[in-house]
């Protein structure tokens, strides 16, 4: 990016940055979006990790067609801990709430976020749901992570207590997307225009407002489902007069939203990373910056195509399915643009741009296989297989994760001040592109053979398929494994990082790496936008 | 919400990111009460006479008054406001006093009306629009209480002297806050108690 004067060459040094003060209480009551941001990353990557756990569990378990290893309730537990932790605890807050948190105010030339308390306030909300909801597995859940009712009403699992979590983490959800949306209308740095922003800032917008609006619905939701087992209130119960297909439209009205909330950041990160590696201007800018809005917009209208089987009528059905093929038109423009931008670029296939590639590869397949679940007919077929399992696992563990592993590597000497082993990087990369097409791509396969989701024992024609996928399972856990290593060796010795060892354009590689606790030791003045790549000033 | 202390901040930019904080704040808000309407008009439409029937177990004075109590609570909050903008921190901590007299009123009225119910043996899941009649009524009662922090907060600070004409971003914000929560007890009054 053009900046004028101080702004441009203040980066200076490798002291330890905002790193410098030490101590517990210099985290936890820190201010800093910085150390917030860090410390929702080292969160939720821990629960990633245990949910992992979760996966591993579930996969060793369907090596054989009968419950061999462990009872099918313990079997339900397993899978409702693994959705839960990784939707809840780990793909909604990680990018947004950990690398939003950190890099959002470096992208916009600001010093922190607009309301640096309430951002304080929201991680130690997020932390008391986790609590709670750890507290809840003394009775643990057994109803998939989408709780539906009347079994959630009824079932002895502490859903009461895992609503009360469930609802904090979004209350923390809130405050974050409120936090953002006021940071990026009032904070941005003179000259910062709204089409000078960098991509990764429209999508954390998008992102925002999804959260904000979305979310408060979950919210009375989860209320409403205590409220149901605690005083009986009846909403959902038929015997009462109630309606189980209410708390689905309720459930599903965030729910679909909010898978948005997953990708969009992770869109984000893969629109800074395209164009970075590829020494190219990022092609169609407006149309990428726009698509996440409409993306944001029509991810409201489309949540009925979870329910085609639970009994809407066949006018909304028809028209839920409708507008779900519409999502995908602006989620394509933003392949074809990031497609474009690559063409006669100069690549080079450093992990960050691993990962990015990774991405667009996996999405695409997760992507258009969700149409065929979109449309009715095939869904009626689909509903409730494995073809589910893995087309949500391709969109968001082969889009989203891989968008966050992107953005750990691309932004690590900047966080850190150090640099990864890069060949280690790479060889992590190998081993989880490999493990995860293994595993999931079968569960393709075994979906349209007609392998239902959600059973410890399956007929003995899919062994086949669950043997490949659990050795796929092991492929891509090793995968993680060397990367965590990866980090963690960066993190005690890695090579001290230059400011920009990338050569990219947007403010956080103007301040050092890490940056001081200021940021910027003047708010630069922003004069073009973030994409110059292959001109002569880049 | 606001950070007056945040230094990075100067003040205009500072009272214009409170106020579009709280104003997105306000929006979620409508959509958590949002979920309860979409659950009252499903129902209605389902049953219309038992929401007609059971309406009229609802004492109609009772929350007539209450909408005259928190409307005029509206109306001194205004007042307060208007006070400190001209610099009046001691009319301020008195208008926002008489607010959160008026509030507890509400709830004492609020708690009449529960206790009436309840010793008629009404309860929440008795039947589906006392279900609703509780969880809206409830969790409207749950912000006149947070109102009632805020606003106390807020005077608080005032005798501490934080506020001045210059200076009154606080203020502002529980008023908006107050505006809100009176807002939804006008829609819930007719909703409820005045089914036709």
């Amino acid at each position: 990016m053009e900046t004028e004067g101080v702004g441009r060459m203040e980066a200076e040094g490798n002291g330890r940055g905002y790193l410098a003060e030490r101590g517990w209480r210099s985290w936890a009551f820190t201010l800093d979006h910085k150390r917030i941001g860090a410390m929702y990353l080292w969160t939720t990557t821990v629960f990633f990790l245990i949910g992992g756990v979760f996966a591993l569990l579930l996969r060793l378990e369907l090596l054989s067609p009968q419950a061999h290893y462990f009872s099918n309730h313990t079997y339900n537990i397993f899978f409702t801990l693994h959705g839960s932790m990784m939707i809840f605890l780990f793909i909604i807050p990680a990018i947004p709430s950990g690398l939003g948190n950190f890099f959002i105010p470096l992208h916009l030339g600001a010093r922190d976020v607009a309301f640096p308390r309430l951002n304080l306030a929201s991680y130690w909300v997020f932390a008391a749901g986790f609590l709670v909801i750890i507290g809840s597995l003394v009775a643990p859940m057994d109803t998939g992570w989408t709780f539906y009712t009347p079994y959630s009403a009824k079932t002895g699992a502490a859903v009461t207590t895992l609503s009360l979590g469930v609802f904090l983490i979004g209350m923390s959800s809130i405050l974050t997307g409120l936090n953002f949306i006021v940071t990026i209308h009032k904070m941005r740095a003179p000259g910062m225009t709204w089409h000078r922003m960098p991509l990764f800032l429209w999508a954390m917008y998008a992102t925002s407002i999804i959260q904000v609006i979305a979310t408060p619905v979950v919210g009375v939701t989860f209320l409403l489902l205590a409220a149901e087992r605690v005083l009986g209130v009846g909403f959902f119960d038929p015997a009462k007069g109630g309606d189980p297909v209410l708390f689905q439209h309720f459930f599903w009205f965030y729910s679909h939203p909010v898978v948005y909330v997953m990708i969009l950041p992770a869109m984000g990160i893969v629109s800074e990373v395209i164009p970075v590696f590829s020494r190219k201007p990022i092609f169609g800018y407006k149309a990428i910056a726009y698509s996440s809005l409409a993306i944001a917009f029509m991810g409201f209208l489309v949540w009925g195509h979870h329910m085609f089987t639970s009994g809407m009528s066949p006018l909304a059905n028809a028209i839920f399915s409708f507008l779900t093929f519409f999502v995908a038109v602006p989620t394509a423009v933003k392949v074809f643009n990031w497609i474009a931008t690559l063409y006669r670029g100069s690549i080079t296939f450093e992990s960050p741009m691993l990962y990015a590639l990774t991405f667009i590869f996996l999405f695409i397949v997760g992507g258009l296989t969700g149409p065929f679940l979109g449309a009715m007919a095939t869904n009626v077929q689909l509903h409730d297989t494995y073809f589910v399992v893995a087309h949500f696992h391709y969109t968001m563990m082969g889009g989203t994760v891989m968008g966050f592993f992107a953005g750990l590597h691309y932004w690590f000497p900047k966080m850190t001040g150090k640099m990864l082993n890069e060949k280690v990087a790479r060889i992590a990369w190998a081993l989880v592109f490999v493990g995860f097409n293994v595993t999931f791509f079968t569960m393709f396969i075994a979906g349209t053979r007609g392998m239902p989701r959600r059973y410890a024992e399956y007929l003995p024609k899919f062994h086949t398929e669950n043997v490949i996928s659990t050795i796929g399972s092991a492929v891509l856990a090793l995968g993680i494994l060397v990367m965590c290593w990866n980090f963690l060796q960066g993190l005690r010795k890695g090579a001290p990082a230059p400011s920009d060892p990338w050569r990219a354009l947007t403010l956080e590689w103007r301040t050092a790496s890490p940056p001081d606790v200021e940021n910027f030791h003047e708010i630069p003045r922003v004069a073009d936008w973030p994409y110059g790549y292959g001109t002569p000033k880049a | 919400m606001s950070d007056p202390s945040a230094e990075h901040h100067d003040p205009a930019v500072a009272f214009e990111s409170a106020k579009l904080g709280v104003w997105t704040f306000l929006a979620t808000e409508v959509l958590l009460f949002g979920a309860l309407f979409t659950a009252y008009t499903v129902f209605r439409m389902k049953y219309p006479e038992l929401f007609r029937a059971e309406h009229a177990k609802l004492d109609r004075v009772l929350g007539a008054a209450n909408t005259v109590v928190l409307i005029t609570s509206s109306f001194t909050v205004v007042l307060g406001v208007d006070a400190i903008r001209r610099g009046k921190a001691r009319r301020l901590e008195a208008y926002f006093g008489a607010t959160i007299l008026l509030a507890g009123v509400f709830l004492c009225v609020k708690y009449v009306e529960y206790a009436a119910k309840f010793h008629h043996g009404l309860y929440p899941g008795t039947n589906l629009f006392f279900s609703l009649y509780f969880m809206m009524t409830g969790l409207h009662g749950i912000h006149v209480l947070a109102g009632m922090a805020l606003l106390s907060y807020v005077v608080v600070l005032s005798r501490r002297g934080r506020f001045s004409a210059s200076y009154h971003t606080p203020v502002e914000m529980s008023g908006l806050y107050w505006h809100f929560v009176d807002l939804v007890w006008i829609y819930l009054f007719p909703l409820l108690y005045l089914i036709g």
